[in-house]
């Protein structure tokens, strides 16, 4: 493993200190419990508060600020947070009108903000975000897993209650982003976790994980690199599958970099994305590409797309200014 | 049992623990997300760490402060689940402040209980459940019964073993291997293995004639 370390067990610490130092107009580092918040409380909205392990960067921290997150808290690589650092962070952010947590679909996130949920003195709701389609829908698991369209959700709601919505009307937009918004990954690397050491998995050279999760856990099957247009086929297969958007409709197509593939082939994938995406009759109203929900230095990709409204365009046009999103 | 006893039984697995690491990084590397080993190192430091604040108490408040501890140091799923494991068993051992084999199996049945619904988990699903289980189960009927020491500590880790052994035919439908399918066939679950080594430690540690 070569990394930039001092001390494993201090990397998350240190990394979070450079993290709220680089961005001091923004963000405010909280230390026993961890978690961060924005500088400048916003005043009197439901307060949003997201986290889940580390190793993600920038999801969450780096989406919190004016127009997104309130608050974020981190849990050590791949691991994900306490419930006293949700309870420390919502009683800092909280501002009398709710506090809502937006969790992405894993047991121990999951767990963990449930227990914080009935820990907590404030009302508060959850939306769990389940974007991931190379789960299939069934009965005998826990679900599908929520990775970069996790990014949609904090953005559009974020964007909502800065305007002012209540925790039933964020909750119930949180939902809604979610049940529009599908995703899939493929991975060529493995990633490596700095406290292991070693990469999380062996892949031949020639070969590629397909439907890979954003801790690197294997996805649909393993099989041999083909052509980047044949993969965003597969990929978007999955995902209109899942979506089944009527011809004509408009969508936010979300191509984000696991961390450890060069922009040059993220926006060959947006372009072969596109490809699809016309040809199925449907409109890119918006767009994002970059490294937004990684994988330490995974390489690979995923494609997010999101069926919006005219509402859900504007909340993503909304005024936004975090470390790592602002316009 | 006191809660001296409760300190040195955390010991003892925190030892076996860290002296399988090899093992269980490697099943958890196989089927889950690497992190497995490191969480539960991290979990017994901390409650190792608080040995003396521990021992300042009888063994209910004794396993709710253990538990309150792992669930603030852990995270992950291990986090709220182990917690919520010690938790319950502190709640169930109020008012005894020398608890005997079968209060103690009776707790430690409560504390399973705990992580079935935390987790809405149960046998079958490959996970620690399927060890944690069975076992519990056979100490409260043993302890129930009055068996000797050395043949329950024998019965058990030989329970523990043998459904450890089991989830390796296992399809998982709870925890991280359940995204897996039958891709995790063959590859016995790391939960499941941390479990049996933490049964193994305690009953060498009980025939071992450290506790009264």
């Amino acid at each position: 493993m070569k990394k930039f370390v001092n001390d494993v067990d201090s990397l998350l610490q240190e990394a979070l200190q450079g993290l709220a130092a680089a961005h001091a107009d923004v963000l405010q580092l909280h230390l026993e419990p961890t978690f961060v918040s924005r500088k400048v409380h916003a005043k009197k909205k439901v307060a949003l508060i997201s986290g889940g392990g580390a190793g993600h960067e920038p999801l969450h921290c780096g989406f919190i600020g004016k127009g997104m997150l309130d608050a974020a808290c981190p849990g050590q690589v791949f691991t994900s947070p306490t419930p006293d650092q949700m309870l420390a962070a919502a009683e800092s952010v909280g501002s009398g009108q709710g506090v809502l947590f937006i969790v992405k679909n894993y047991a121990g996130d999951v767990m963990n903000f449930q227990m914080a949920a009935e820990m907590m003195g404030q009302p508060c709701a959850t939306v769990l975000v389940n974007d991931d389609v190379a789960v299939e829908r069934s009965t005998h698991t826990t679900g599908r897993r929520g990775v970069a369209g996790t990014l949609m959700v904090e953005k559009l709601v974020g964007a909502a209650a800065e305007m002012g919505a209540s925790l039933d009307q964020c909750k119930a937009l949180g939902d809604r982003v979610n049940s529009r918004t599908a995703s899939m990954g493929v991975a060529f690397t493995s990633c490596t976790v700095p406290a292991a050491g070693r990469p999380t998995f062996d892949i031949a050279e020639d070969e590629m994980e397909f439907g890979v999760g954003i801790h690197g856990e294997p996805g649909r099957r393993r099989g041999k690199v083909r052509p980047a247009q044949e993969l965003v086929d597969e990929l978007m297969a999955a995902i209109l599958g899942d979506l089944k958007p009527a011809a004509g409709t408009e969508v936010l197509l979300h191509v984000n970099g696991f961390g450890g593939t060069p922009l040059i082939e993220q926006y060959l994938l947006y372009h072969c994305a596109q490809q699809v995406l016309e040809k199925q009759g449907l409109k890119i109203a918006r767009s994002l590409v970059g490294n937004y929900t990684t994988a330490l230095e995974m390489a690979g990709a995923s494609l997010t797309v999101t069926l919006l409204d005219e509402e859900m365009k504007s909340l993503w046009d909304a005024p936004v200014h975090t470390a790592s999103l602002r316009w | 049992m006191n809660t001296q006893d409760i300190v040195s039984a955390v010991e003892a697995v925190k030892a076996a623990i860290l002296a399988n690491e090899e093992h269980i990084e490697s099943l958890d590397r196989a089927i889950g997300d690497g992190d497995h080993f490191i969480n539960v190192r991290r979990g017994s430091e901390a409650i190792v760490a608080m040995k003396n604040e521990l021992l300042q108490h009888p063994p209910a408040e004794a396993f709710k402060r253990i538990g309150m501890k792992l669930l603030s140091t852990i995270g992950g799923a291990s986090g709220p689940l182990i917690g919520s494991f010690f938790i319950s068993m502190g709640r169930e051992l109020e008012g005894f402040p020398e608890p005997n084999a079968k209060q103690f199996a009776a707790a430690l049945a409560a504390g399973v209980d705990a992580i079935k619904s935390r987790g809405k988990a149960d046998v079958g699903e490959k996970t620690m459940l399927d060890v944690l289980i069975p076992t519990s189960r056979l100490l409260v009927r043993m302890a129930g019964e009055g068996s000797d020491r050395e043949t329950l500590c024998a019965k058990l880790k030989q329970e523990a073993e043998f459904n450890m052994l089991a989830t390796r035919d296992m399809i998982a439908t709870k925890g991280r291997a359940h995204f897996l399918g039958e891709r995790a066939l063959g590859h016995i679950d790391p939960g499941a293995k941390t479990s049996q080594v933490a049964v193994f430690a305690v009953c060498d540690m009980l025939t071992e004639g450290a506790v009264r």
